[in-house]
């Protein structure tokens, strides 16, 4: 699973609009960060695994094809676009019922998701997603240590150090930001996937030679689902299935503290240490 | 994301040429394989937009990956485990980066699993990738030895060591010996036919070899027993597999250091033949080191784009007198010289690229059917034009790549002294640019010819009938003079090797510069007609063109035919 996100990593001042939503104009969309140590620690498992593939599931607009054609060039061998007017304005609860019945018919061995996405910072789509289905989770995953027949023994990452867990699959485990970077895009294969289109971007022009060309060949179409397609229960789909509701936005401006200044004699370190843990900062 | 080729608005220039359409042309036969491999472009727009992909993939592993790891690289640098090499960790990440983002066997066909890009696009990728570390260009950029055996080795050594290339495989080319260095004809290592192995074996030493540890070697060796000169040399190719050269030794060097510079002790190491006997170092070394030349001019515009941007960045930052130092115009001085050498070279360089890739892709076209008239003409072309021009772009791109670096730690004063800050690495990595793959003066002896033979005065005369901007017309008018000029010193020192045989060596270096100081004018005053933000650099290096002329004309004009003996007098010194 993964999403796309506005790069929240390098706001400017026309980061927010005066309503306090997010201004998608203003900020690339970008692969979500962890989702892409996801992706890196589900291509490892299919070098592990012969036989294995790796398909991208993500919910979203037509443009989020984009993330799906980027997996593929980095060794994706394909997708599932999630789309349609239904799932607008999902809180992670819809989300992760949408994404769970897309998932009932996909039926992987094992889903990878990013801890968190950069936008929400929730981290709760993938332990959602566990619940619906009924699978077993494991969160802050940093590496898959091994691969046995029906389970997996996985490293995470905790505060205070790491701990190895073992785990029966189908599960589902969401990835570390500590994990492992996402490899290259591949040239081999950005040459040959580029042309890659979800069903809704080739239905748009069917007479292009891109989308003659997508609809010619199976590895270059993504598969594009709208809701009737996985089966849900409505009622529990997008702004009526999010409970969630933003009552009030607030801007917060940091502002500078006084500096302190302290010498490397004894007793100044020493003061300076008893403030920290005082502060928690430490300890 | 730091990505060297999206940031690089120069690099993606040249790669918009209009030659490009031919190169790209002929690079693809037509566009025979669109049907045969699922990565093959459909037609040249299709081509051209896998060729700015893919050099985005570059650029961002050279921003992302490279880059920040080439401190730590220069530090560790690589070490001798079991007389095999062992790079430096920072060295182990860049390779896999480059192997799994598939920029392997980049100009290879794509029977070998290449992909079959033209050599411009190669040598960008080189350019980036020094930018981010000289020292793993060498180790990279190395795969064009693959285009070595792809022009003459057999199909069965194709077959066997092409697509292991393409699949990441590192080579190397064991030219050098304790012995034979710039006089490669000297060299002894001995290549015996084994009747009983069925295989050539390989004894000796070879010395102060780039990444010599490398799995594909190609090793320069005599294979003529009782000869002494180049005539008893072969090329052949070893595979590391098969085992029979240590490495003893790696040397300790000033700069580069992330780049395993070997000793190599050949003991019965078996290896195949490439191409006919005794053509080893007349026909396949040249072929070979005419590609590293290049190579090295990728590698030295590279330092020069970061030496630029490194004293950039310091004189914006860096605040003296109450204002950063760029505002003192002894600082914008050598920054703007500085910017229109980088960009004046890269021209050089890309011009240069263009004239090897036609003439080299017909000789490809010629090995599968015969060439027409016009292509044939066609050929010797841009085969004289390449002849000239890849000397020219090695001598001016190294040496401007010591001189930025310079220029670099002079910007940045007492802090670009001490190791805290990229540009003393540049500095140190520079200095090899002019020597290796051919010294300077070397590049000066290959290049003279083009110089008397009028390659480089007919090609300026080409320059001069093309159309230029208005805003250009000055900077025109100053060149046709400064070709008056150097027609002068040309026939000047012609008339004086006639009288004292030396005259023309004497002056080569001169008569060379100039050619290359008037060339890369054009070059750049051609650019500003389609973008305007060239013409400054343009102008700029016309200036810089007409003093460092004035110089040597100045030199020329004034010089007897009794210099020659007033400069080797020293040969009595001891």
């Amino acid at each position: 699973m993964a999403k796309q996100v506005p790069d929240t990593r390098n706001v400017g001042k026309d980061a927010m609009t005066p309503e306090g939503t997010v201004n998608r104009a203003a900020l690339p969309a970008i692969f979500n960060p962890e989702d892409l140590n996801a992706l890196e620690a589900a291509l490892r498992l299919k070098d592990r695994v012969e036989g294995s593939t790796v398909h991208i599931l993500t919910m979203g607009p037509q443009r989020a094809a984009d993330i799906i054609r980027d997996a593929m060039f980095r060794g994706a061998d394909g997708g599932y676009l999630l789309s349609g007017r239904e799932f607008a304005g999902s809180d992670t609860l819809a989300t992760s019922y949408a994404l769970s019945c897309a998932l009932k018919k996909i039926a992987p061995d094992v889903i990878f998701a990013g801890r968190q996405a950069i936008d929400g910072d929730t981290a709760q789509v993938g332990p959602q997603v566990a619940e619906k289905l009924g699978l077993p989770q494991v969160t802050y995953a940093e590496e898959i240590v091994e691969v046995k027949e029906k389970s997996l023994v996985i490293k995470r990452r905790l505060e205070h150090g790491t701990e190895v867990v073992e785990c029966p699959i189908p599960a589902v485990v969401t990835v570390n930001a500590s994990a492992a970077e996402c490899r290259p895009r591949n040239a081999k294969r950005v040459m040959k996937y580029k042309f890659a289109l979800a069903g809704s971007e080739i239905a748009a022009a069917p007479e292009s030679p891109a989308a003659q060309r997508a609809a010619a060949k199976e590895y270059l179409q993504i598969v594009e689902w709208a809701a009737a397609d996985v089966n849900p229960d409505p009622e529990q789909l997008g702004l009526t299935g999010s409970p969630t509701k933003v009552k009030k936005i607030e801007n917060v401006v940091f502002a500078a503290k006084e500096a302190k200044k302290f010498t490397a004699a004894d007793e100044d370190i020493n003061s300076l240490m008893v403030e920290l843990i005082a502060s928690h900062t430490l300890g | 994301m730091a990505n060297f080729f999206s940031d690089n608005k120069d690099l993606q220039f040249h790669l918009g040429h209009p030659l490009m359409r031919k190169i790209v042309e002929l690079k693809e036969r037509g566009f025979s394989e669109k049907d045969l491999y699922d990565y093959a472009p459909q037609d040249f727009e299709d081509a051209m937009d896998s060729y700015r992909r893919v050099l985005e993939i570059a650029g961002e592993v050279c921003g992302e990956v490279i880059a920040p790891n080439a401190e730590g690289v220069d530090h560790e640098g690589p070490r001798v485990v079991n007389d095999h090499v062992e790079y430096a960790s920072g060295t182990v990440v860049n390779m896999k980066a480059v192997v799994d983002a598939g920029l392997s066997g980049m100009t290879l066909p794509r029977k070998y699993d290449g992909l079959n890009f033209p050599l411009i696009c190669f040598v960008m990728a080189n350019e980036m990738v020094a930018r981010a570390d000289a020292s793993f260009e060498n180790i990279w950029g190395l795969q064009d030895c693959a285009e070595t055996l792809n022009e003459f080795a057999s199909e069965e050594i194709k077959q066997k060591y092409l697509p292991w290339v393409s699949a990441g495989a590192t080579c190397a080319m064991d030219l050098t010996e304790p012995d034979a260095g710039s006089d490669l004809g000297a060299v002894m290592l001995k290549a015996t036919w084994s009747e009983e192995k069925q295989t050539w074996l390989l004894n000796g030493v070879k010395r102060f070899i780039t990444n010599g540890d490398g799995e594909v070697s190609l090793v320069l060796a005599r294979t003529e027993e009782g000869t002494t000169d180049a005539r008893g040399l072969s090329m052949l190719v070893y595979d590391k597999r098969d085992g029979g050269v240590k490495v003893r030794r790696i040397e300790n060097k000033l700069g580069i250091k992330g780049s395993p510079t070997c000793e190599l002790v050949f003991t019965n190491a078996p290896a195949q033949l490439v191409g006919d006997r005794k053509m080893g170092l007349i026909k396949y070394v040249m072929s070979l080191m005419n590609a590293a030349r290049l190579g090295i001019g990728a590698q030295s515009v590279g330092t020069c784009e970061a030496a630029y941007r490194e004293a950039l960045k310091y004189a914006h930052e860096r605040a003296q007198f109450g204002k950063p130092i760029i505002r003192f115009a002894a600082v914008s001085e050598m920054l703007s010289n500085m910017k229109a050498k980088v960009q004046g070279v890269r021209a050089l360089l890309y011009e240069t690229a263009r004239f090897v890739e036609v003439y080299k892709q017909y000789g490809h076209i010629a090995q599968e059917r015969s060439l027409e008239g016009e292509e044939r003409q066609e050929m010797k072309f841009y085969n004289r034009l390449a002849d000239g021009f890849t000397p020219l772009v090695k001598l001016f791109s190294s040496e401007y790549a010591n001189q930025l670096a310079y220029d670099a730690i002079q910007i940045h004063g007492g802090s670009g002294f001490m190791k805290d800050y990229p540009c003393e690495r540049l500095y140190r990595d520079a200095r090899i640019m002019n020597i290796y793959e051919g010294t300077s003066q070397l590049q000066v002896v290959a290049a003279i010819n083009a110089v008397t033979k009028g390659t480089f005065l007919e090609q300026i005369e080409r320059y001069a009938a093309e159309s230029y901007s208005e805003a250009m017309c000055p900077v025109v008018t100053k060149l046709k003079e400064l070709t008056v000029k150097f027609s002068e010193m040309q026939a000047r020192v012609e008339a004086g090797d006639k009288e004292v045989c030396g005259f023309k060596d004497f002056h080569a270096r001169r008569l060379v510069e100039t050619a290359g100081h008037i060339i890369i004018t054009y070059l750049l005053a051609r650019q500003a007609g389609q973008v305007e933000d060239y013409a400054a650099s343009a102008r700029i290096f016309c200036k810089l063109a007409e003093s460092k002329i004035a110089e040597a004309y100045t030199y020329v004009m004034n010089s007897t035919t009794e210099d020659v003996a007033l400069f080797k007098a020293v040969e009595q010194e001891n």
